[in-house]
């Protein structure tokens, strides 16, 4: 192991999990995620808080998974990495990453693929730090768990890598500690460690989200950057359309445990084929005349213990039918109403996706 | 415009903390802030953490005693009542805060919570019978139901606590609430929702927000006028299109662009991506508070801290900026706003 520690830091240190050859190519699925479904114990019984959701990651791309709070794309992102909470089970689903199963693995093999083959990014930077360890200590640590480096050898990459996202001074902020970092420089240190071993598969659980506007965007500048670099598929979770529309390639809209439509996000945004997709983008306050009424969407979503038989979306929708009650709608190639052929990257989950603009 | 309800001037508020790396332990969140708020309008506040907004929220509800400059409501200055006439100027300025689950006590009811206020403003509606009676109005007002105000706040969403919140934000009938950050804890759908209900209560009601956002889609749609805040100070104010149309200040436009627009059409748009990031308010820079990370600063804006300047707008309406260069007004707009026009205030 000790030869890996002469590589240079933006080559692949993908032995650990033995598929890897080189870096991938731009546009080559680097993920691909099927009937994955995931449920929760509660006091009230099992509830399945993520349901048959299907999506691919592609080389240098970036994936965004959208939704509200509770919709379970954070849940998504945890049994992605394997990471979920103790009262959670993977239910069914294949999650393929590189050529391998990850769901068909056990708990200590998946360990391999945590840093080399996949990195996680948290919403929070501070509680996802160790406020006890230097972040020389923390950013050091993947490269002597997956690479037998010594501190010293640590220490040197974990400096390398605070140059590569821009943190200024790493030589002496190397031995600082979490809380003496802003908050935009923690979340630097935090997708440091995430791509400290050129990981195939970047997950951003809301990356942004608790930092200021000007932050947010040097962080995603960031992100982009190292997208590139390293030509990782990046799956960034969010619940901020205009971030998935300035940052996306293509997203996947999920509503109460279900992908409900997915396909480029141009597309999907210019002309969505599921009701709730549409409803959130006229939710949006833009295009308006100032102080114009909103469109909403009317009531909230459905509690997880409670999810309707049919659709998921029944209680809001406005083209709901006695089919949507009884049945509920599979993802399916969204039909291009002018008779064209339906394009098999563009998908939704309604009965009506055909009718949709005739709300 | 009409008489301001509501005028701040010069105000300045200087926190004192315990220790800082810089060895400076004056704090000076607020430095000469001046702002009107006329009856009936919103007013936008925006700027990151830290600049001072909370600060000139919890003065303007009394909460903190300026160190300079005045407040005047009514031609009246609240900071020199005492006793009845305080209580009652209390009434009129009200407050909705960001977090709807740390802003409701789970140990009341909703109606109980929506009724608190006139615990200590007894006069307002003395008998119980008045009160429930308010309290249902109220609530059908914020778009829930009569029944609701038996409930306990875990029993609502999100988006209902917020509605609780702003039914007992109108218990007073208060002339000027404080929204601050109102929508951002709530999901989008629900937020629309909010953002509509505020608009409603402001036709019907005729009162005036002080919206506090860093959502700048948010602010674009709910204010009159816009006010930018960075490190203490105000450094850019006018009509809301005016404001986010025509940048004149560099951190309004890099502010602007830095925040993520929906368009759908594809094409990607280039960016202000500001390095660095906002000073610490303890050590803020010399001169020019934006200058460290200004791409337009020269050696003047080291040492002159620039005036505020109206400057020509070309809709006639008054857009202040405090920048000694600042950004030309886009071309092709009758010409009007050379910078050339800017003059000093007063």
């Amino acid at each position: 192991m000790k030869t890996a520690a002469q590589q240079a830091p933006i080559q692949r240190a993908g032995e650990a999990a033995g598929a890897a050859t080189g870096q991938a190519k731009a546009h080559d699925v680097v993920l691909q995620v099927r009937d994955l479904a995931v449920d929760i114990r509660t006091h009230r019984g099992t509830v399945r808080a993520v349901n048959s959701v299907a999506f691919e990651a592609r080389a240098g791309e970036t994936l965004a998974l959208l939704g509200e709070s509770g919709c379970g794309k954070s849940m998504t992102a945890k049994a992605l990495a394997g990471i979920m909470d103790p009262v959670c089970d993977l239910a069914d689903g294949e999650i393929v990453l590189n050529g391998t199963d990850l769901a068909a693995l056990s708990a200590k093999e998946r360990l391999k693929f945590a840093g080399p083959e996949l990195g996680i990014v948290f919403q929070d930077a501070l509680t996802a730090l160790n406020p006890v360890y230097t972040v020389g200590t923390q950013l050091g640590e993947a490269f002597r768990i997956h690479r037998g480096l010594n501190a010293k050898q640590a220490r040197a990459e974990a400096i390398d890598l605070m140059k590569r996202v821009g943190i200024p001074e790493p030589e002496s902020r190397v031995n600082s500690y979490p809380h003496q970092f802003s908050g935009g420089m923690r979340q630097r240190i935090l997708i440091a460690m995430a791509v400290a071993l050129n990981p195939r598969l970047l997950i951003a659980d809301e990356p942004t989200t608790a930092l200021d506007v000007t932050v947010q965007a040097q962080i995603m500048q960031l992100l982009r950057k190292l997208r590139e670099e390293g030509q990782m598929a990046v799956i960034l979770i969010t619940h901020d359309l205009a971030v998935v529309a300035e940052e996306a390639d293509s997203v996947a809209v999920m509503y109460a445990g279900n992908v409900v439509e997915s396909g480029p996000v141009s597309e999907v945004f210019a002309d969505p084929r599921h009701p709730y997709t549409k409803g959130l983008l006229e939710s949006v306050p833009v295009h308006l005349e100032r102080g114009a009424k909103l469109k909403s969407i009317a009531g909230s979503p459905p509690e997880l213990h409670d999810i309707p038989a049919g659709c998921v979306y029944q209680s809001r929708c406005p083209l709901v039918q006695d089919i949507c009650r009884a049945e509920r709608p599979v993802l399916r190639p969204a039909a291009i109403p002018s008779g064209t052929e339906p394009r098999p990257a563009r998908t939704a989950a309604c009965h009506f996706s055909e009718e949709i603009n005739n709300v | 415009m009409s008489e301001p309800l509501l005028t701040i001037d010069g105000v300045t508020k200087t926190f004192h903390v315990a220790r800082s790396a810089s060895g400076n332990t004056r704090l000076k969140a607020l430095d000469g802030i001046s702002l009107t708020v006329g009856r009936g309008e919103t007013l936008g506040l925006v700027g990151e953490s830290g600049c001072g907004k909370s600060t000139l929220a919890r003065t303007l509800m009394m909460l903190e005693t300026p160190d300079e400059g005045t407040v005047t409501f009514e031609g009246t200055n609240p900071f020199g009542l005492r006793g009845k006439e305080l209580l009652s100027w209390r009434r009129r300025v009200q407050m909705v805060f960001q977090d709807p689950f740390a802003s409701l006590n789970a140990r009341m009811n909703a109606g109980d919570i929506i009724a608190e206020p006139w615990a200590t403003h007894r006069g307002l509606y003395p008998t119980s019978r008045e009160r429930q009676a308010r309290v249902s109005e109220l609530l059908h007002m914020v778009g829930l139901r009569p029944s609701d105000a038996r409930k306990s706040p875990q029993e609502f969403s999100g988006g209902q606590r917020q509605r609780i919140g702003i039914a007992r934000a109108l218990a007073l009938n208060p002339d000027v609430i404080i929204l601050d950050e109102p929508v951002s804890a709530l999901d989008l759908s629900v937020q629309a929702q909010v953002l509509n209900l505020l608009n409603e209560l402001q036709q019907e009601l005729g009162v005036s927000y002080i919206f506090i956002s860093h959502d700048l889609t948010v602010v674009r749609h709910v204010a009159d006028r816009v006010a930018v805040m960075y490190l203490g100070r105000i450094i850019e104010t006018g009509a809301t299109e005016e404001v986010f149309d025509h940048p004149r200040h560099p951190y309004t436009a890099a502010l602007m662009s830095a925040s993520p627009k929906l368009d759908v059409s594809g094409t990607r748009r280039d960016r202000i991506v500001l390095q660095g990031e906002l000073p610490s308010p303890l050590d803020p820079p010399s001169g020019c508070r934006f200058r460290t990370r200004c791409w337009k600063a020269q050696d003047i804006c080291a040492d002159v801290s620039p005036e505020p300047q109206v400057l020509a707008a070309p809709d006639g309406t008054k857009h202040v900026a405090e920048c000694h260069f600042p950004l030309d007004s886009i071309k092709g707009l009758t010409g009007a706003a050379a910078p050339a026009a800017a003059v000093p205030v007063q």
